[in-house]
């Protein structure tokens, strides 16, 4: 079954979704997810959906709960890198994502991710 | 419909020459030959004859839309192309065609002025053909500058969007004008792909001069701001004039989350605070 890789670095989790998502792709990922932050304990996830050029409301709902579910796990989550499009269609769907901190991409992501975790 | 007789056509054949004189000297004296030099004026006149004896010859009958004529309706739009595009205005480009009527009647005259009937008959038809030539003339002529007005609004409502960069890693966006569905939908585009472009992280939306903001305009607004923050980058609303903020209020638009500042130029010292930078005056 093909899934989403998660990988590791330091004591971050980066997630990149590199192929078109669908809903049991989107739900694996979620229980990947969850899993892989309470076996490694980690401080924070990054998200990228930049070669995301398409969603639908399921999948937008996904990236909210994907990233409400981790802050509860205590790890701080950032969404980043996402296209214009995809930006239009979750505002004109009504998806505005509250809570859900977001970068223009993976460096600026991780920034932000290291600057928080240092506050803590 | 009356018929061309044949000998009306071999008589055109015969005088292409004398014919192109005459058409010529009488573009000349009503000034439809404005802007377009002498020898490109005889090369159109002596082609346009030629398609003209071609199309007599081979159709006979003065009804345009045979397939005959086809030399000739392509000759014609090619021509009200050009002139569209030179500037000339419907009137100069049909007087082309019209000017013709005089030599080619002339002829006429003096070809069968012996037959009164078949000359009245013969005019009627020459005359018949030349106006549908008109005709289509100007209906190309007009399409073209439909296109050309169309062409014009596109390009207005690019140029009427443009995303400055104010600052490294601050873009601007001063808009003017009313803002309607089409519009804010072109602006937010551009706006979204420039900051991906660029990679600005924030974005600041001007509207001083937006005449008046309705709760449409409002939601344009939002949501415009939205996309941006999903995109990860910051959005600041400047330029917002007293007169604005009573509308805002009164109409009880939720502005929700949204920065606003008076001026862009506290919009940009907010930017710059929040990237981490300064400025002011050097002391």
């Amino acid at each position: 079954m093909e899934r989403i890789p998660i990988l590791q670095m330091g004591e971050f989790l980066l997630v990149t979704i590199q192929v078109d998502m669908h809903d049991q792709l989107a739900l694996t990922l979620q229980e990947d997810l969850t899993d892989r932050i309470s076996h490694t304990s980690a401080q924070g996830v990054l998200i990228d959906i930049s070669a995301l050029d398409m969603v639908d409301s399921f999948i937008g709902r996904m990236i909210a709960s994907i990233s409400g579910l981790s802050r509860i796990m205590d790890a701080e989550t950032m969404v980043v890198g996402m296209q214009p499009a995809v930006a239009i269609t979750l505002v004109e769907l009504g998806l505005t994502l509250p809570g859900v901190s977001t970068a223009l991409n993976v460096e600026r992501g991780m920034q932000v991710l290291r600057q928080r975790v240092s506050r803590k | 419909m009356a018929a061309l007789h044949g000998s009306t056509s071999e008589a055109i054949k015969n005088n292409q020459a004398q014919l192109q004189k005459e058409w010529l000297s009488g573009l000349e004296t009503n000034g439809a030959t404005r802007n377009i030099k002498e020898q490109v004026l005889a090369q159109e006149t002596r082609e346009f004859l030629q398609l003209l004896v071609e199309g007599l010859l081979s159709e006979g009958g003065s009804n345009l839309a045979a397939t005959g004529w086809e030399g000739v309706r392509r000759f014609l739009e090619k021509l009200s192309v050009s002139r569209a595009q030179l500037g000339h205005d419907s009137h100069q480009a049909v007087y082309f065609i019209f000017a013709l009527k005089g030599p080619l009647f002339g002829l006429l005259q003096s070809h069968f002025s012996d037959e009164p009937a078949r000359l009245a008959e013969q005019l009627w038809a020459i005359s018949e053909l030349i106006d549908g030539m008109g005709m289509h003339t100007i209906r190309t002529f007009q399409k073209t500058r439909e296109d050309v007005i169309k062409r014009q609004q596109e390009e207005l409502l690019e140029l009427s969007t443009p995303v400055v960069k104010l600052w490294d890693g601050v873009l601007a966006l001063p808009l003017i004008g009313t803002l309607d569905s089409q519009r804010s939908q072109t602006v937010m585009e551009s706006l979204l792909q420039r900051i991906v472009d660029t990679g600005s992280e924030i974005a600041i939306i001007d509207i001083t001069g937006v005449p008046t903001v309705d709760t449409l305009v409002a939601q344009h607004l939002l949501k415009t701001v939205t996309a941006i923050r999903l995109m990860g980058a910051d959005c600041i609303i400047s330029g917002v004039r007293p007169q604005i903020a009573q509308t805002i209020v009164h109409l009880g638009l939720d502005l929700g989350t949204l920065t606003t500042k008076s001026n862009l130029a506290d919009a940009l010292k907010l930017a710059l605070a929040r990237l981490g930078g300064d400025i002011g005056k050097q002391v």
